[in-house]
């Protein structure tokens, strides 16, 4: 059991949690992730670090509440267990010097984004960040990577904060302008990933993605985690998570993703209703006392 | 009881064990074997003629006192008979479930010259349920302790029979193990009605009784390094099984629908998908659908017979060989048959065919027929040319086996290991290439039985023993280099 000491929400759905997790604090690298079990009989979910504090043994894990599992955490505040967690998963980052760097992080992606963003700041590189949403309550993240970035450039679909339009959008901009683009990190939503590797492609610059497929176990024990990389299968968990961004099937990613969704409503469903019968019974409980 | 003549007990037939009807079984994942009462336990033990030379013992890859306990079981002595098996044999009510025994001690026993074996396999686990039902799995005897610390990396059948003799030899054990539960592919990947987890659970419970202290949810190469584990222990052995499972290379692999034998066991074992939505783990709804299983080996039953119980219409075995050549145990041939397994044999496939969302509709069969004998002196199956069949199927699930997994050997440079990523050791002690690191199981030898992983385990326990207790026992020259030994497995 792992003890959530504090968690605060930091968009719509999206919640922000430091769990005391001592050895992994220690041990993490950028680009490492954890897998998570809410309560016992829970499925096993990976979620990336976005930090880490060795001085009170914590780290930080940005969540947003999209399926069931995620949905039952993003309830949970400081205080509370979770089941367990194990980690630090996959390879860290390569990291380097150079030269300029350039992180995009779309949605909750920008969580995933941050630590590496970071990690490349600290090793020399000038940092660009460009962070997107759909609109402005999406945008996360951006004190924590202005103190990281040379530059940052929120964007939203719906032009409410920062640059109207795609991450993309932005990046094509930059590149128009003529700056010099040595190394790109692209971390969000499968369509924009693919996207940005369409757009960095014809230019030859080294781009970067962290793929996010369906996991079990996390130890390179299944193979549920496998994916396509320059026309091989490759384990994610194990060789991954982070990719050369032209060399992956973006197709195949997409397709194996969905391989749940009719489960993962009917469990959602189902959740949310047994959640609302818990609360209704509180309620009549509390109904009852007064 | 009248001592019977060698004669009388030939006379007496083999005592089938009572299962559950196949009719009923192959819907739920309860037990298939019931057990022996202690009266049929009883008259199967005199079957055994007591032999001077026992070749059963020999057969057994750990070396049960076979006649020894089987006599005790003849006298009712129940408690005896576990006891006895104990002292080789640290998980008997696993080993008499899973263990191979028509290829091992029953292959072997005199009995079964003529006639039918002694059903050596049925007696142990009578004994040793008997143990665990009646008085409780017993704590054997501890030496004084040794103030030596021993850190276990796995919580398979290596790493605990390797556990359950250090603690006996007065040792600190903590066994370290990634996932959630202990026991390995005994609770991730055997199933439920051949090998009922509550058994493992009993199991690692002695264990810990005795002193063993598990840490789960720790994964040794990134939650700590092997090196790391060095510092704080005075010795570690890797018991972390096989990993990294094969697929087939052909192509639609990434379809949805399609398997490994380990994914889709461990969904369902591990993770209990089939209680979904009670527990969270989804599983793809075999439910009225066709779902094949390539591969022979008990992997592939156990995977083929879960399809049946979680509701799918046609369970199909596709082998590239024939019913010979099938590594699995004869009694999940058999259990698989009766619940109505289909079994397609000389079929390899070829491409795996979906739709356009990327599901899976359908395999495409190549036939095969056995050619010429290979230098094994196997018949190697070959291409019978253009003879193609296309079999719908939603579901497959590929048991071809596993290669090694890569967090220690890509943590851990010092550690010699062979070309498939199998750990290199010296196979009469188990010291690796790195000092005061043993290893054993199905990492060492490539997917291999519990017995085999479990008798790795108990020699390398004898041999850390040693070296805890005279260090520089470690450099002292051995005779046979091991490498040999691994090459032509
Ligand atoms: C479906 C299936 C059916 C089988 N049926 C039979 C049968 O009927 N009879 C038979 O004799 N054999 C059978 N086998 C084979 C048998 O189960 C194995 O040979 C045996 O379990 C190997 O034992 P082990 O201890 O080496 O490894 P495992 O049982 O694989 O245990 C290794 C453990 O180490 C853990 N681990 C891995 N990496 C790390 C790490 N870095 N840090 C910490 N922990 C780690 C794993 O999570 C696992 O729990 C079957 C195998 C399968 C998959
Ligand atoms: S070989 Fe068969 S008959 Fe002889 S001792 Fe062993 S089990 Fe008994
Ligand atoms: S999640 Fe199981 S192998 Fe990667």
């Amino acid at each position: 059991m792992n003890r959530i000491v504090e968690a605060r929400f930091i968009g719509p759905e999206i919640k922000l949690f430091k769990i005391e997790a001592p050895k992994i604090a220690e041990k993490r690298k950028a680009g490492q992730f954890i897998i998570i079990r809410v309560h016992e009989g829970g499925e096993r979910i990976p979620l990336t670090i976005a930090d880490s504090d060795t001085s009170n043994g914590t780290i930080t894990i940005i969540v947003q509440g999209v399926g069931k599992t995620t949905k039952h955490l993003n309830m949970l505040n400081a205080g509370d267990f979770v089941q367990d967690v194990v980690g630090p998963l996959g390879r860290p980052s390569h990291i380097e010097n150079f030269g300029t760097a350039v992180s995009i992080g779309g949605g909750v992606g920008t969580a995933i984004a941050y630590p590496t963003a970071k990690a490349l700041k600290e090793a020399g590189n000038y940092v660009i960040s460009i962070i997107g949403g759909r609109s402005k309550e999406y945008v996360i993240l951006e004190d924590e990577m202005r103190k990281v970035s040379d530059e940052v450039y929120p964007t939203t679909d719906d032009g409410s904060y920062g640059y109207h339009g795609f991450v993309t959008g932005k990046l094509q901009e930059l590149i128009d302008s003529g700056r010099k683009i040595d190394f790109i990190l692209a971390i969000g939503p499968i369509p924009m990933m693919a996207a940005v590797a369409n757009l960095t492609k014809p230019y030859g610059i080294k781009t970067v993605v962290s793929l996010n497929p369906i996991m079990v176990d996390g130890t390179g024990m299944c193979g549920g985690c496998r994916a396509v990389v320059n026309d091989k299968t490759v384990f994610v968990c194990v060789d991954g998570p982070e990719f050369d961004a032209h060399q992956v099937n973006f197709d195949i990613l997409t397709k194996r993703n969905k391989m749940y969704l009719v489960q993962e409503k009917h469990s959602l469903e189902n959740f949310m209703c047994h959640y609302d019968n818990l609360f209704f019974s509180a309620l009549n409980e509390v109904k009852e006392k007064v | 009881m009248a001592e019977l003549s060698p004669k009388d007990r030939l006379k007496i037939p083999r005592q089938h064990i009572p299962e559950q009807d196949p009719e009923i079984r192959k819907h739920n994942f309860n037990e298939v074997n019931l057990g022996y009462t202690p009266e049929m336990a009883m008259l199967e033990a005199q079957r055994c003629i007591m032999c001077k030379k026992p070749l059963c013992i020999a057969g057994c890859p750990v070396a049960v006192k076979i006649p020894d306990f089987i006599k005790m079981i003849a006298e009712g002595k129940f408690r005896e008979a576990a006891a006895i098996l104990k002292e080789d044999n640290a998980l008997p009510a696993v080993c008499g479930r899973v263990c191979p025994q028509e290829e091992q001690c029953e292959k072997v026993c005199v009995v079964g010259k003529k006639g039918q074996p002694v059903a050596i396999g049925h007696l142990e686990r009578f004994a040793a349920d008997w143990e665990r039902q009646n008085i409780g799995i017993q704590i054997p005897p501890m030496k004084e302790k040794s103030g030596k610390k021993v850190a276990i990396v796995g919580g398979g059948p290596a790493g605990l029979s390797c556990a359950g003799d250090l603690i006996q030899m007065g040792h600190d054990v903590t066994v370290f193990e990634a996932l959630h539960d202990i026991g390995g592919v005994l609770i991730y990947g055997i199933p439920e009605f051949r090998l009922p987890k509550s058994i493992v659970k009993a199991e690692v419970e002695g264990l810990e009784n005795s002193g063993v202290k598990f840490v789960k949810n720790y994964i040794i190469g990134l939650t700590e390094t092997i090196d790391e584990l060095l510092e704080r222990f005075d010795a570690v052995f890797i018991g972390v099984g096989a990993g990294l499972p094969y697929f087939l290379g052909i192509p639609g692999e990434h379809l949805n629908g399609v398997y490994s034998a380990n994914e889709f066991l461990t969904r369902v074992n591990l993770m209990k998908a089939y209680n979904f939505p009670e527990y969270d783990t989804p599983m793809f709804d075999v439910k009225d659908k066709n779902v094949v299983v390539f591969g022979g080996g008990n992997t592939a039953m156990d995977a083929v017979r879960t399809a049946l119980r979680l509701g799918a219409k046609r369970g199909i075995i596709a082998y590239r060989r024939t019913e010979a050549e099938m590594p699995a145990r004869i009694e999940e041939i058999q259990h698989a048959k009766e619940e109505g397994v289909e079994f397609m044999l000389l079929v390899a496939p070829i491409e795996l065919i979906g739709d356009e969302e990327g599901w899976l509709k359908a395999v495409k069969l190549q036939k095969m027929q056995l050619g010429e004998p290979d230098s094994s002196g196997r018949r190697r199956p070959v291409p019978i040319d253009g003879a193609i069949e296309i079999l719908p199927v939603e579901v497959a699930v590929v048991a071809i086996g596993n290669g090694s997994n890569p967090i220690i050997r890509q943590t851990t440079p010092d550690l010699k290991v062979n070309k498939w990523g199998n750990i290199i050791v010296d196979m009469d002690t188990m010291k690796t290439s790195k000092r005061g690191v043993f290893a054993g199981g199905d990492i060492v030898t490539g997917g291999a039985t519990v017995i085999l992983a479990m008798g790795a385990g108990r020699k390398a326990a004898k041999a850390i023993d040693q070296y805890l207790r005279d260090p520089d026992s470690w450099d002292r020259p051995k005779t046979e280099q091991v490498e040999v030994a691994q090459e032509s497995k």
